[in-house]
């Protein structure tokens, strides 16, 4: 039983990593129907930003909830810029060109990104700072949740809620879930529709530069590369749940969490990926719009 | 042509990316160390960059503008697409395809070994891409796990020819067919999604592929792949290096003007007709009695023979496989030849292969800087010509009074 | 008899000359090709290779090259693909290089081979630990100058059954070329041997987010040691859990952690950590020579393979200056004439596995790898 709940914990933690960045791509899928494959790129990128300034307020002597609270602005505020400048720059004007060219424009920012930071930065792996303290009273529980293991879930579940906040109940909210309904409606009920995608932009990619900060300080090392992989399974926990519902890619995500850590646990970690995929095919087998998401009927 | 206003956004906008790139281009930390050095000449590079891009974005913009405003006016008539004129008219797609294939003939006597080498690896992608453009151009399904099918083949030659010893043109067949078999498979239970849910899944299948390649060593001897496999022969003949690469460059070139051939014929046929039917209207297609499912089967099962003999020549040229060379990236590059090239349309599959496959290799020179600029040109020309290099020619038909 | 015999060797040597002075003729310049990992995942591993190269070749220009042939680096990228280190390997060939340093990872080295055996062109690879590369027999024009994976794995078995007596030993790799090949000769050196159970045998997924599952899972195995096969990222996060979950468990792994990188990254965690690797050589006046010239270019300390790189470097451009161009002359001085190096005075079997490059197992303490005895 004891195994069952390590696993457990090692699953959900995993499955709220997934959460941070599946978000995004799912938000961005809701409102414009595009893949972001860059988005893996914002959460390396946030992450290399909160390197890059706690490294220096170390140095110049900050204390250190100082240095947590301006590295958290930092990494949200430049993400975020880049998520907006990714927009208008790569996606923008293909707004209504074929269906894939936006999926190619992000395609080849995301390896552009990747070389980029590679090219700005390091190729080696870095060493990432633990921002997050080791708690006390966590001690006695330290073999099953770490305290980096703890502040990921706690992170996580304060993020969703404020987002489903404020999807559910401000006016941006509505304008975004307008937006994602039927953009030329919206436009015609005077939403300015050019903001609702920039905004979602900018909190999909806030999300994962918190994303960024909480994981690459959990597992203590990040290099440019970090973005793909983890991308690639967010971007399945958000198909899992039905891509463009918030509530299904955190919940599309948890499911992949647990099934990789009770696949590792129980089977093999050899075929951890083999699991997840396969949960996958099946699931959408069986539910062709994820768990969550609505089946639309197409009508003539 | 550019008033004070567009310098003031020039302005700005360089200010931004001035303030974007901060953070990772002008600090480099050394976080062992703890020490900071500060580029500041980075920024200037950046702000310099920046100005100057938007300058000439800008100047580009007006002047389509004002052509655009030419046009609406009367003033010049619009003019036809070049590409699309190119490939429409015999009398000038023949002397191009004649003087192309007179030109690919002599490759090998013109050209370095090297050069030929990296020919047929293009040549290679241009049977992968119009494999992919059967079922992403013309069928419209977007297939983001097709490099599961180009692993097939290679593995197929690779144990087959390490097993049994199987030969290279008995493997040929037989790699195309595990492929339509494997497309079958997979479709067969996916096929029903829509989209980009075919998308992922596509995507998980090809990874779940590599995966296998890579834990089950019994089988395909796992990361460390297998070497050692046999060229395509040439009746027995003992060649040198260069000369069984020459071969194998011919090979291609035949492989490749038999999938154009295959893949031409089939768009005219019934079956081509109707994939074009699908892509554009899948409600329509079903009320005018054509069976979704299987239509789309064959798309995907189609698809997949290319895939699988491309995997078989991709074998016999390395001589060696592993699972490295079937990863989503490589899902990625074949559907960017596809879709830069131009959905559905055979020439533009052709130039987007021979452009993405060879633009990488005399990138070289740039040496560091080759992905990242390999990235931006994939965004810059998806901005400038959403539609690929060469733009299908719709079929129209004028009645004539 | 003797007549002819001496007129025989006079013409070889005629021969000889005549077919050296072509060569310094054809070629100005000596010109050594760099091919590995440049850019991609994996850049890490090849840049500092490309760096050691250069650094070499700048050191040698700059008393007058070698033998007053000016020496030139063609560095090429193969993203460590084989299918494009095919390519590589043939525009290296074509651009007329004498020797070629790399490649870096094994399954590139496997896919290059050929062309540079048909080219007759010698190989040094500073990284690939494939034991197949030198056992087959395929490929003659092979040389190393880092051990190959079953005798590291042998140095960490022995390891750990004599000297540490640990009963029970869980076998994790990165499913990698590297990481799975050493697991599997770890394996199955403990099953004949009979000292030591193998408790669990696993492969994780490099990149993956969180190894928390595995990490469990060792626990729950029980195993007194890890022996890892991989390189130190994976590492770093995998000691790091288990630390963190309060495990005690040794941790063993391979020369590709064996890395100061591994240390930075795993700060305190990595306390105790084992790793075999080459003898201790920081206090060579050469191996600190070109780390000085590393740190005076690039402000940094030089990354993975860079010590392995220099050494294939002056091996090969020793091996230039005895032998001239001629591949089997070449071949013929690695065999035979040591040459000094980072890792002290190597030369090379007839297999091509470095002799002298000593290999031990080390400790991590203080922030050190520290030898133990």
């Amino acid at each position: 039983m004891d195994y069952f709940i390590e696993l457990f914990f090692s699953g959900l933690t995993r499955g709220s990593i997934y959460a941070l960045i599946a978000l995004g791509y799912t938000m961005v899928y809701g409102i414009i129907g595009l893949i972001n494959f860059a988005h893996g790129e914002i959460y390396m990128i946030g992450a290399f930003t909160a390197l890059i300034v706690s490294t220096v307020l170390t140095i110049y002597g900050f204390p250190l909830l100082a240095v947590i609270v301006l590295t958290a602005l930092a990494a949200v505020i430049w993400a975020a810029s880049y998520g907006y400048t990714i927009e208008r720059l790569a996606y923008r004007p293909l707004r209504s060109a074929p269906r894939l060219s936006p999926l190619i424009s992000a395609i080849g920012m995301s390896i552009f990104l990747q070389n980029y930071v590679l090219l700005a930065q390091t190729s080696d792996f870095q060493p990432f700072p633990a921002l997050i303290p080791e708690f006390d009273f966590m001690e006695p529980y330290a073999h099953i949740v770490g305290s980096s293991d703890l502040a990921i879930l706690v992170v996580s579940a304060i993020v969703m809620i404020l987002l489903t906040f404020m999807i559910k109940f401000t006016r941006t909210g509505k304008a975004m879930r307008a937006t994602a309904q039927d953009r030329k409606m919206a436009m015609l009920v005077g939403i300015n529709v050019d903001n609702v995608i920039s905004i979602t932009f900018i909190t999909g990619s806030a999300l994962a530069a918190i994303g960024g900060l909480l994981i690459a300080s959990h597992i203590g090392q990040i290099n440019f590369y970090i973005g793909f992989i983890a991308g690639i399974k967010a971007f399945t926990a958000a198909v899992l749940g039905g891509i463009g519902s918030i509530p299904g890619a955190v919940l599309g995500s948890f499911i992949l969490g647990l099934t990789e850590a009770f696949a590792t646990g129980y089977v093999s970690s050899d075929y951890e990926d083999v699991f997840a995929f396969s949960l996958l095919v099946l699931i959408l087998i069986f539910k062709p719009a994820g768990l969550l998401g609505k089946a639309t009927v197409e009508k003539v | 042509m550019l008033s004070f206003k567009d310098f003031r956004n020039g302005l700005m906008v360089t200010l931004w990316f001035v303030f974007l790139t901060f953070p990772l281009l002008v600090i480099k930390i050394n976080p062992i160390e703890k020490s900071v050095v500060w580029r500041w000449h980075n920024m200037l590079y950046v702000a310099c960059g920046t100005f100057v891009f938007y300058v000439l974005s800008r100047l580009y913009l007006a002047r389509k503008k004002e052509q655009q405003q030419k046009i609406k006016t009367g003033i010049v008539e619009d003019k036809v697409a070049w590409s699309a004129k190119l490939f429409s008219e015999p009398k000038f797609y023949i002397p191009i395809a004649v003087a192309g294939c007179l030109f690919a003939l002599a490759f090998p006597t013109l050209f370095s070994t090297y050069q030929v080498n990296i020919m047929i690896t293009a040549l290679m992608y241009v049977v992968l891409g119009l494999g992919l453009n059967i079922v992403v151009g013309v069928a419209g399904l977007l297939d983001l796990g097709y490099v599961a099918f180009y692993a097939v083949g290679a593995y197929a030659y690779a144990l087959l020819n390490m097993h049994f010893g199987l030969g290279f043109w008995t493997v040929l067949p037989i790699g195309g067919l595990l492929g339509a078999l494997f497309g079958i498979l997979l479709g067969f239970p996916v096929l029903r999604l829509r989209g980009d849910y075919l998308a992922i899944v596509t995507l998980g299948f090809g990874e779940i592929i590599r995966l296998i390649l890579e834990n089950w060593g019994e089988f395909s001897q796992g990361p460390s792949g297998i070497s050692n496999i046999a060229r395509p022969g040439l009746f027995g003949i003992d060649l040198s290096l260069e000369m069984s690469i020459n071969f194998m460059y011919y090979l291609t070139i035949l492989m490749v003007i038999f999938t154009i051939f295959v893949v031409n014929r089939l768009q005219d046929s019934r079956i081509g007709r109707a994939w074009f039917a699908l892509r554009e209207d899948e409600i329509a297609c079903q009320a005018m009695g054509i069976d979704k499912m299987k239509t789309k089967l064959t798309a995907f099962a189609l698809g997949a023979t290319w895939a699988g003999m491309a995997g078989v020549m991709f074998a016999a040229k390395t001589t060696f496989v592993n699972p490295a060379s079937f990863t989503f990236l490589e899902s990625a590059i074949i559907l960017c030849i596809v879709v830069l090239g131009g959905m559905g349309s055979i020439p533009g599959v052709i130039v987007g292969a021979l452009v993405l496959i060879l633009l990488p290799e005399y990138l070289r020179a740039f040496s560091d800087y080759r992905m990242l600029v390999f990235g931006a040109i994939l965004v810059i020309m998806m901005i400038f010509r959403p539609q690929g290099i060469i733009s299908t020619v719709r079929r129209t038909y004028s009645l004539k009074d | 008899m003797i007549f002819s015999k001496r007129m025989l060797s006079i013409l070889a040597a005629f021969a000889l000359a005549a077919g050296i002075a072509s060569n310094a003729s054809a070629a100005e310049t000596i010109k050594i090709g760099v091919a590995g990992a440049h850019s991609g995942d994996l850049a890490s591993y090849g840049i500092p290779t490309m760096k050691a190269a250069l650094l070499v070749a700048q050191d040698l220009n700059e008393q007058g090259g070698i033998n007053g042939v000016k020496v030139e680096v063609l560095a090429e990228d193969d993203v460590c693909k084989p299918e494009v280190a095919t390519n590589t390997a043939t525009k290296l060939v074509s651009e007329n290089v004498n020797v070629v340093i790399g490649h870096i990872c094994s399954g590139a080295t496997k896919a290059a081979l050929p062309i540079y055996r048909d080219a007759n062109i010698i190989v040094m690879s500073p990284s690939a630990t494939n034991p197949d590369l030198t056992q087959s027999g395929d490929y003659p024009n092979f040389y190393r100058t880092i051990a190959s994976d079953d005798a590291q794995a042998r140095t960490l078995v022995d390891f750990a059954t004599d000297t540490l007596k640990v009963g029970k030993i869980a076998v994790i790799h990165d499913k990698g070329d590297y990481g799975k090949g050493l697991a599997e000769f770890v394996k199955s050196f403990l099953e004949k041997d009979g000292k030591a159970e193998v408790v669990l045998f696993e492969g994780v997924t490099p990149g993956a987010v969180d190894y928390s599952a595995v990490v469990q899972k060792i626990r729950r195995s029980g195993a007194d040691a890890v022996i890892y096969g991989g390189y130190h990222p994976e590492a770093s996060k995998i000691v790091s859990q288990m630390r963190k979950k309060r495990m005690k468990t040794m941790f063993l792994a391979p020369d590709g952690v064996k890395d100061d990188t591994f240390i930075n990254v795993t700060g305190k965690n990595a306390e105790g950590v084992y790793a075999s690797g080459p003898a201790d050589v920081s206090k060579n006046p050469l191996t600190k020579k070109f780390r000085d010239k590393f740190m005076a270019t690039e402000g940094a300390e030089p990354g993975a393979f860079f010590d392995n790189g220099v050494t294939a470097a002056l091996a090969l451009t020793n091996a230039i200056a005895k032998a001239g161009t001629d591949s089997a002359a070449i071949a013929k001085v690695l065999h035979t004439e040591t040459a000094d190096t980072p890792f002290g005075a190597v030369k090379f079997d007839e297999t091509g596995e470095p002799i002298g490059i000593g290999f031990v197992v080390y400790q991590v303490k203080d922030g050190k790898f520290v030898t133990v005895q």
